[in-house]
Parts: structure tokens; C-alpha cells; sequence
């Protein structure tokens, strides 16, 4: 026994933690980038128009939205239809990005009982998937503001800082609830349900001076709220954000990201026994 | 705990040879499935009234079992004795309840040939997603690329989506991916009796080149007859202990002998 080699695997040492987490999704990047590669490739795989639909979708939905609500909020909010795309390119990637996080955990689990692969391979590609989607929707959106004659700011740089602070947020939030849903399968139903609710509550189709000012303290416990802020500010009002507004959003992105990812890693041993 | 290695190391009288797998003591237990909580209210309710039994199910219990290096070891029994609980152990899959596992070596699982394959996407495009599953990166899979191709016989198909393949063709290509990289450690779980006779009979040379380049390879299946041309030892486990390990033949006519 004196010569011994080091064992690959001891399973008395193992321990999956936040950190040896994070180590094997870098020994498995290539799988990430395939798994967000299929979903994008097969999402549309079978339609004529293909990935076309991932900047038509929004685009149809704003023509909806604008010309129901137009009317409604047209003295209130001048260039209607950039407000509301907007707002909604957030929470698309938002709901769409946390309910691919649970299905594709769910649906990895048939996987993750077989082989070995690090279970949040499937919920990082799945903001992956989304973060792409968020992308490509800012074609229609500056098509929109083109054509709706919407001036085009310098403040629009920030941009990408806003684009951070989401993907931070709903990814923690993605592994938060996907790791719920493999405990208790109710969850994915109810998540449908909170995410209508939701989205009613962030000032998405309505504008925020409709609120009155004794609600504003409610709306503002609302993370959805600043990361929609972090958004129209720079692309609706044409200016940064200011400490105030920022720090909030970074508060609710880093936090939420820290607490999805450490509650996660610390279910990862259970997930091939219950999926 | 080394020493006691060195005396199941001398009691079994192995002591030249390599262990590349051990299980020590390994037990492991599931929850019943009706055990399971479904929704928040009957968690909360159950909390309260702290009715929360789990209940268990020991798959394997304080189970004993060596492999060595360059061996082809098989696991026989009943259907839910715990092969394949034995085998994901030892895959990493399972982090066992109790005991322990040490592997001495790179192991490449053997997935249910063509699970995690994607039906719309082509056979080549699937080709690089497995890959990927099994862990492999994009150069590892693109310099064994033609070689899969030419293994699986797919050359015409490869650019077909998969959802057009024949199920041969199916576990063709997954078993030419799988074993595409000769692996320290192959895990086989049921699989060889996949496609025609041809097919097989390339199979099996493919593994008679990986034993004699000094793979260990730990196979699960309920063809005895191949079984035990194919194997050095096997196990036979029932009930989640390992009732008999040795020569093929012993072992696999005391498992008639108790299953007639």
C-alpha cells in the first residue's frame, strides 16, 4: 500500500461547496456553451422565421400592449411603445430566464441521476439562453425608437452595467427557485401565478407617476422595480443613474446572486436523490 | 484505515494487484417515494405536528467490494439488488449515506446510450452535446470526431437530424461517443446488447482494446452468458450486499443455483 496513488475521487473527502462549484462550471464551460447553443438552436428549429421570433415575440406583444393601453397613458407618457418595450425586454428575460432555470433542472435531473456533471450547469445556461434572447430583443427596440421618432441618448452606455445587474439578479434568483422546485414540485406551478402578480406590481405598462405616493414605499421593496429603473432611466429619461438609484439594484443583484448560489451549492448532494 | 486494507488485501489474496476501485462499508438509502412532500402547506402542517419520518430504503448496505487495475469486472443480481446504485457511488452520481468510495482513476460513464440527445438537432451537432455531457471539451471531441462518425457507420446520416434515426442507429451513435476516448475507468450499465450482431461483435473488440491498453472496465448486465466471457471477476449483489465475488463461473452458477 506504500505507493498508493492519489485518488481521483474519495468520497469522504468530497464535498460539493460554493466554491468547488464554481471550479467544475469552469471545467464544464464547453457544456455550457452547448446546452445554450441547443436551446437557441431548437427553440425555433422547426419554424420558418427561426431565431427571427426571439426579437418578433416582444415586438408583437409591445404592438398589443401599445395599442390597448395607448390610450390610456398616451398624455401620461409620451413615446408609449419605447416605455413598454422597454420594460418589457426586463422582464422577458426575467420570467422567461427563472422558469428555463427550473425546467432545465428538472429536466437535467433525469441526467444528473445517471452521470456525473455539476448541477448548475443547467441553470447558468439557462440565464445564458436568456441573456442571448435579451441581446438580439434590442434590435426591435432600437428599431421601435427609430420609428418612433424617440431620441437616442449618451446615457445609454450604461447599458451594459444594467444588463449585469439583471443577469446577477435572476440568476440568483433561478437557482433560488429551481433548487426550491426539486424539494417541493408545487413550487413551478405557483411561481406562475407570483410571476402575473409580479409583474402587475413593477411599473412595466403603466407609468410610475400613477402610483401615488403613499404606495411608492411598497413598490420600491420591489426588486423588479430597480432593475426596471436601471433600464428606463438610461434608454426612457436619458440619463444615469444616480447613487440612490443604483445602489439599490446592486444590492438586490450582488445579494441576491450570493444567497442563490451559497443556498444552491448547499442542496447540489441532494438533487440526484430527489429529482 | 490502511490497515485494514492489508488484511482484506491478504485475506483475498490480491495483494499484487492495483485497486482502482474501493468501496468500503458503503451503504446507501433512498426515501421512500411516498414519503415525499409535495406541496408547502402539508410540509408546514407536518412540521408542526413533527410528523416528518423519513422513511428509508437501504439500496446497499455496508457493502465490501474491490476492482483492480486493468480488470473487467461484472455486477450481476436480481433487478433492484443495487447494481446500479453500486455503479453511481462510484460515478460521483451518489455521495453514499455511509462507508466509503475511493476511485484511483479518470472514469468515463457510459450514459444510456443517447440520453441527452436532442431529436431536432443533427447527429453531428448531438455528437459535440454528448460530448459535452460526458465531460469532454470541444478540441477532445473534435479530434475524435471521425472517428465516431466511422465507428457508428453514420456517414450518409450525420447531418440528418436525429429524430430521423433508426433506434440502431440511435445507440450506435451513442455508444461511439461514449467510448470515443479510451477512459481509465468504463462504466457500462446495461448496454451491450445494443444493435445487430455486426454491431456487437465491433463492441465487444472495442472493449478487448481498452483491457488490453489497460483500462478497468465494471460492467452491469443480465446477459450471464456473455458475462462471463467477457469478465475476469464478478460480483453477484442481492438485497444490497454482495453475496458472492469471484470467478465467473462460480459465481454466476451460484446465482442460477439460487434463482431456479
Amino acid at each position: 500500500m506504500a505507493s498508493t496513488p492519489k485518488p481521483v475521487y474519495d468520497s469522504a473527502s468530497y464535498r460539493v461547496s460554493a466554491i468547488s462549484e464554481l471550479k467544475e462550471l469552469g471545467k464544464y464551460r464547453y457544456l455550457l456553451g452547448q446546452l445554450i447553443r441547443r436551446d437557441i438552436l431548437t427553440r425555433y428549429k422547426r419554424s420558418v422565421l427561426g431565431v427571427a421570433w426571439t426579437m418578433l415575440n416582444p415586438l408583437g406583444t409591445m404592438l398589443i400592449l401599445s395599442f390597448v393601453f395607448s390610450n390610456f397613458f398616451k398624455s401620461e407618457v409620451p413615446h408609449y411603445p419605447v416605455y413598454i418595450l422597454s420594460g418589457l425586454l426586463v422582464w422577458n428575460f426575467f420570467s422567461q430566464g427563472t422558469n428555463a432555470a427550473i425546467s432545465g433542472l428538472v429536466w437535467g435531473g433525469s441526467l444528473l441521476k445517471r452521470i456525473y456533471i455539476p448541477s448548475s450547469v443547467f441553470g447558468v445556461s439557462a440565464i445564458g439562453t436568456a441573456l442571448v434572447n435579451l441581446v438580439l430583443s434590442l434590435v426591435p427596440l432600437v428599431i421601435v425608437m427609430l420609428v418612433d421618432g424617440a431620441p437616442f441618448y449618451l446615457s445609454m452606455l450604461f447599458l451594459p452595467i444594467s444588463i449585469l445587474l439583471l443577469t446577477a439578479f435572476t440568476l440568483g434568483f433561478g437557482l433560488l427557485i429551481s433548487s426550491l422546485a426539486v424539494f417541493f414540485p408545487d413550487v413551478a406551478e405557483m411561481y406562475q401565478v407570483l410571476l402575473t402578480a409580479w409583474m402587475y406590481l413593477t411599473p412595466i405598462i403603466y407609468p410610475e407617476s400613477l402610483i401615488s405616493a403613499k404606495w411608492m414605499p411598497f413598490y420600491t421593496i420591489n426588486p423588479m422595480y430597480w432593475m426596471v429603473k436601471m433600464f428606463r432611466l438610461p434608454i426612457f429619461e436619458g440619463r444615469f443613474p444616480s447613487w440612490q438609484e443604483f445602489l439599490p439594484a446592486f444590492g438586490w443583484a450582488a445579494g441576491m446572486l450570493l444567497v442563490g448560489w451559497l443556498y444552491f451549492t448547499s442542496k447540489t448532494e441532494e438533487y440526484a436523490y430527489r429529482v | 484505515m490502511p490497515t485494514e486494507f492489508e488484511v482484506k488485501e491478504e485475506n483475498t489474496q490480491i495483494s499484487t494487484a492495483r485497486p482502482i476501485i474501493q468501496l468500503e462499508d458503503v451503504s446507501v438509502s433512498y426515501r421512500l417515494p411516498s414519503e415525499r412532500i409535495g406541496t408547502f402547506k402539508e410540509y408546514a402542517i407536518r412540521k408542526l405536528q413533527r410528523k416528518i419520518k423519513i422513511e428509508k430504503f437501504w439500496a446497499l448496505t455496508d457493502t465490501n467490494l474491490q476492482v483492480n487495475r486493468g480488470e473487467v469486472f461484472g455486477l450481476i443480481g436480481n433487478n433492484g439488488a443495487g447494481k446500479s446504485t453500486m455503479l453511481k457511488v462510484i460515478s460521483k452520481v451518489l455521495k453514499p449515506t455511509k462507508g466509503r468510495v475511493v476511485v484511483y482513476g479518470k472514469i468515463a460513464p457510459l450514459l444510456e446510450l443517447g440520453a441527452g440527445f436532442h431529436p431536432e438537432l443533427s447527429g453531428r451537432e448531438n455528437v459535440f452535446l454528448n460530448g459535452a455531457l460526458l465531460g469532454y471539451s470541444r478540441p477532445e471531441m473534435e479530434a475524435v470526431f471521425d472517428e465516431i462518425v466511422e465507428f457508428s457507420e453514420l456517414e450518409h446520416f450525420i447531418n440528418s437530424p436525429v429524430r430521423t434515426y433508426s433506434s440502431g442507429m440511435f445507440a450506435r451513435l451513442g455508444f461511439a461517443v461514449a467510448t470515443a476516448h479510451m477512459p481509465e475507468i468504463l462504466i457500462l450499465d446495461e448496454i451491450l446488447s445494443v444493435g445487430d450482431e455486426a454491431f456487437q461483435r465491433k463492441c465487444n473488440l472495442r472493449m478487448k482494446k481498452f483491457q488490453q491498453s489497460g483500462a478497468t472496465v465494471l460492467m452491469v448486465s443480465h446477459a450471464l452468458d456473455m458475462m462471463e466471457g467477457m469478465c475476469n471477476r464478478i460480483a453477484w449483489i442481492d438485497h444490497g450486499k454482495t453475496q458472492k465475488i469471484g470467478e465467473p463461473q462460480e459465481v454466476i452458477a451460484a446465482y442460477r443455483g439460487e434463482n431456479l
